[in-house]
């Protein structure tokens, strides 16, 4: 019984929950039963990647309506694969939220703060498991409208702004979305994926269909932050509550990258990409924006802007993946995805804990914490190298990849731009590392405290999952590979 | 005990002995012995190893696995057996060297200078050790991390911008340049595995031959070649025990530890040869040597002098490796002991005689050799070595050097080797001299100065009759080398 319906609860399950979660008492009582929820999603996500591993294909129909015409639940590797991630930084990043949001968030507002996060998870979950394209659109808006919510929940006023401006570009970005989408279904008829990308191909010649393929990439790159539509990110992670900083850095990125990989590869098939200029756009945003951003971290005096920028540039090298389009390249962005996910979780955690105990996210303001709050510090740095990609790490994994991609294709300016970039990291991870353990801390101030175990432990968890993965990846790898394989798969 | 868990023990016995001293970190005694029994086992223990692989045991360790086809692997072959022996018995005399030293400078923060010391030496064996290109990339880069906290030790402002430097340069060409000869390396060859001959003979065009072993060359930036070399210098702003065993024995000596290991196992000598790939990249080397040899003879500070002449002896080394042919092989790996033995000596008096008399610059030391005679005593003998002098170990590896490059027919390269031995006599030889029979600049007498403390001296002086013994009994390392040279 639950396996047959097991994805269609790890969408429900969540939306369910989150109104009940709005009429609970103030107090421990919401973040418990958000807690546990996402622990039974996680549970749920474990269970549905084993069941696809072996590269099978489980489709779900909604209500009994057959697809095309009824709207499809379609799981295979790949978005078992993301479902996963999302659940289980959403599993890690709730024991961490109690204290943090208990600082962070005004006590009156904490079950709604739940609630949204809740309908952000169920959001980005749907996006995920999805087979049908305007539903997809459907649930990119709830988690877009409940990540806005979180947003401007941070303490500071510039929050508001920060939402609001993400507000703006992020409703451009589905509004483009929607546009294409629309424009297919004028060509095409049809909204169900699998559907589509047999009836596109027919479809390629028209113009209708480029102009909505470029909505549809320019829409889905709005949320995806890549390079140049990234201008809203630095601020919404900033600005916003550590523990959303924490779960959309990890998770809402690499769901739209989901997307886009999707919508090129599922929906519109590598032959269409083949014969259009796609790669080559993909080819030169992925490298401005790994160097770009990259720069702009270096420069960078708040900790969580550095690490947002950084973020950007992260996105870049998802974007060179998909850009050579090659089964070594997509392996990269897949596995760049869960790494990524891990590094940048853990490293939010750890300037998180940071604010937790200074209240302010200055760089300067962390000189000499490093030895007061040794754990963080430690967790700040192994997840640091792993952003760097130093071998032994998960970050080694994915660049390595990466980077074999280029050479396969012989594109020497992406392999050195890749590594160039991970140069920068190194400047940029150092500063962070310099000011927190070799600078003197201000005289004047008493001792600061190491962080509560409760933001400790979920931060080291990721932390040694940065290095598990680096040293074991067969779940990586070996479900990526899986994944790559559907993805690049002809349409029958 | 089995021989695989001997090579893992002697990767991963510093890195527990590193959690001890951690532990121990109230008690400085009990600390300080963990230090020395943890150096004690590993030098035992690749003793043991080396008698092993005389017998002709053939030991390999598989850890994991993280890329298919890639696994992190440790496996004893001569030319890593060499390096680990000397970088493990070295160990062990620093550790005697360092707590005199750490004790009689007040030093801070000693129980993470310890700890982080066990575990560079750990990366040490792991480079040594290291069945694949991967492995080594691996232990290599838990070295750079993990000696960067040492130099930053002071935790001054100059001591911060030395690190810096120290940690940029060398993630830095690691990381842009090793990196991607790495992985080129893999996408042509798709292994990693070190095989005797090389991997990639015969899958690569000559011109772009010498292009990727340039990658290499360069990349491996703790090689030091000219102009990735200004890390060294910067690196001295660290204690002396970490200038001494790390800056002049672990980590230089990784670093051509893996020039050699690329060239004789990735290209193969063979191979190098016959492309003509290293035709012009020898010269980078040979004129490292030259110009570090002259830059050594500006410098009043007595670590930064013998940082530049660390430069131009590890590009010996380098140059032994791109010459390729059997001897300059033989002689450069010889030299990696040969030389480490001696600069550790010198490093031993440069940092006794701080300790001792609270002096850094040269021109400061006329006359204090009365005072400090064994110290002095050690350090002309060190220098002799370095000169390549007999009865002096230093000997046997230029003298394997300069018939190498006869070999070859480079008699230009003969004539590099032959100037700068005189270049080393021109800036070693005076500091000794000076110290002995000079006068200090104000006049004083020296008569409130001791030697430093016992272990210092102890140190001294094992390391200085070390370099004596090595001339009339370089067999155990001169098999070894010959064993990596490839010529039975």
């Amino acid at each position: 019984m639950i396996e047959q319906n097991l994805s269609l609860l790890l969408v429900a399950i969540p939306l369910l929950a989150a109104p009940i979660v709005a009429t609970l008492p103030r107090g421990k009582l919401p973040w418990l039963f958000t807690l546990s929820v996402s622990w039974v999603c996680l549970g749920l996500a474990i269970w549905q990647l084993w069941l696809v591993t072996d590269g099978r294909i489980i489709s779900y129909e909604l209500g009994g309506w057959a697809p095309p015409w009824g709207i499809e639940y379609r799981i295979d590797a790949v978005n078992a694969f993301v479902a996963l991630i999302v659940a289980g930084i959403a599993a890690v990043a709730l024991p961490y939220a109690l204290r943090s949001v208990e600082q962070e968030i005004p006590l009156q507002q904490t079950p709604l703060f739940y609630t949204a996060f809740l309908l952000c998870l169920t959001g980005l979950l749907g996006i995920t498991l999805t087979g049908d394209v305007f539903n997809l659109f459907v649930f990119l808006e709830i988690s877009s409208l409940s990540s806005y919510a979180l947003i401007s929940m941070g303490r500071q006023r510039r929050a508001l702004t920060a939402a609001y401006q993400y507000l703006i570009m992020g409703t451009i970005g589905a509004t483009f979305l929607l546009i294409g989408i629309g424009l297919i279904y004028a060509e095409t008829g049809s909204l169900n994926m699998m559907d589509l990308s047999v009836r596109l191909p027919a479809t390629f010649e028209h113009r209708t269909i480029h102009t909505a393929f470029a909505f549809i990439v320019v829409g889905v790159g709005l949320k995806l932050a890549m390079f140049p539509l990234h201008v809203w990110l630095p601020n919404a992670y900033t600005y916003a509550p550590s523990v959303i900083s924490v779960f959309l850095s990890a998770t809402a990125t690499k769901v739209a990258v989901y997307v886009m990989l999707r919508m090129v590869f599922t929906v519109f098939s590598g032959s269409f990409t083949q014969d259009t200029p796609t790669g080559n756009m993909f080819m030169v945003l992925g490298i401005g924006g790994v160097l770009v951003a990259s720069v702009y971290a270096v420069y960078q005096r708040d900790a969580k802007r550095l690490l947002a920028y950084s973020s950007v540039a992260q996105v870049g090298y998802m974007v060179l993946g998909i850009a050579f389009g090659t089964a070594l390249g997509l392996t990269a962005t897949l596995v760049h995805m869960f790494n990524h996910a891990l590094m940048k979780g853990a490293l939010f955690m750890a300037i998180g804990a940071l604010v937790y105990r200074l209240g302010s996210s200055q760089i300067d303001a962390f000189n000499g914490l490093g030895r007061q709050m040794p754990w963080t510090f430690a967790a700040l740095f192994i997840a640091g190298l792993s952003l760097i990609g130093v071998p032994g790490t998960a970050g080694f994994i994915s660049k390595w990849y990466l980077v074999l991609a280029a050479l396969e294709k012989s594109n020497w300016i992406a392999a050195i731009v890749i590594l160039a970039g991970s140069l920068f990291a190194v400047i940029y991870m150092w500063k962070l590392v310099e000011a927190l353990f070799f600078r003197s801390a201000p005289q004047s101030d008493a001792a600061v405290k190491e962080a509560p175990l409760s933001l400790l432990v979920p931060m080291w968890l990721l932390v040694v999952a940065n290095l598990y993965f680096g040293f074991n990846t067969q779940l990586t790898v070996g479900i990526a590979q899986t994944a790559v394989n559907i993805l690049r798969a002809l349409p029958q | 005990m089995s021989d695989q868990w001997l090579v893992m023990l002697a990767i991963f016995l510093p890195m527990a002995g590193a959690s001890g001293i951690t532990l121990c970190s109230a008690w400085p005694n009990l600390r300080e012995t963990i230090t020395l029994v943890t150096a004690a086992l590993v030098s035992v223990i690749v003793i043991v190893l080396f008698t092993r692989l005389e017998q002709g045991a053939v030991i390999s360790a598989r850890l994991a696995e993280p890329l298919p086809g890639l696994p992190i692997v440790f496996e004893v072959e001569p030319l890593g057996m060499l390096f680990a022996l000397v970088a493990g018995l070295l160990w062990l005399v620093t550790s005697v060297y360092a707590i005199g030293y750490m004790r009689g400078h007040h030093e801070k923060n000693q129980t993470r200078f310890y700890a982080l010391f066990a575990i560079a030496i750990g990366s040490a064996m792991g480079t040594a050790f290291a069945g694949n290109l991967l492995t080594l990339f691996l232990c290599y880069e838990i070295l750079t991390v993990s000696t960067y906290p040492l130099v930053a030790h002071a935790g001054t402002a100059e001591a911060r911008r030395g690190a810096r430097t120290y940690l940029g340069i060398l993630l830095g060409t690691s990381i842009g340049l090793q990196l991607l000869a790495i992985l080129i390396t893999y996408s042509l060859a798709g292994t990693l595995e070190f095989r005797e001959g090389g991997i990639l003979a015969g899958r690569l065009d000559p011109a772009w031959t010498g292009l990727l072993y340039a990658l290499f060359v360069f990349g491996i930036g703790k090689a030091a070649v000219m102009p990735f070399h200004r890390w060294l210098p910067a690196a001295m702003v660290a204690p002396t025990p970490v200038s001494a065993l790390l800056h002049a024995v672990a980590v230089v000596k990784a670093g051509v530890f893996t020039v050699l290991k690329v060239t004789i196992y990735i290209f193969g000598s063979d191979f190098i040869l016959q492309s003509g790939s290293s035709d012009w990249l020898i010269w980078f080397a040979g004129a490292t040597i030259l110009l570090a040899s002259l830059i050594a003879m500006t410098k009043d500070n007595l670590k930064a002098r013998l940082a530049y002449s660390t430069i131009s002896q590890l590009s010996y080394i380098v140059l032994g490796a791109l010459l390729a042919t059997n001897m300059g092989l033989i002689g450069g790996t010889l030299h990696i002991a040969m030389h480490a033995v001696a600069k550790i000596t010198l490093f031993f008096a440069a940092g006794a005689i701080l300790v001792a008399a609270h002096k850094t610059e040269i021109s400061d030391m006329g006359g204090l050799g009365r005072a400090m005679p064994i110290t002095f005593g050690a350090f002309l003998i060190g220098s002799l070595s370095i000169i390549g002098l007999p009865p002096f170990g230093g000997m046997w590896s230029k003298w394997y050097l300069g018939i190498g490059a006869i070999d070859a027919g480079q008699w230009l390269l003969l004539s590099v080797l032959l100037v700068s031995s005189l270049l080393n006599i021109a800036y070693l030889l005076p500091i000794p001299i000076h110290a002995f029979f000079g006068n200090a600049k104000d006049g004083a007498q020296y008569t409130q100065i001791k030697e430093a403390p016992s272990s210092c001296v102890a140190a001294m002086i094992i390391t200085s009759v070390a370099c004596v013994v090595l001339f009339f009994y370089p067999d155990p390392f001169y098999k070894l080398a010959v064993g990596a040279a490839g010529g039975r």
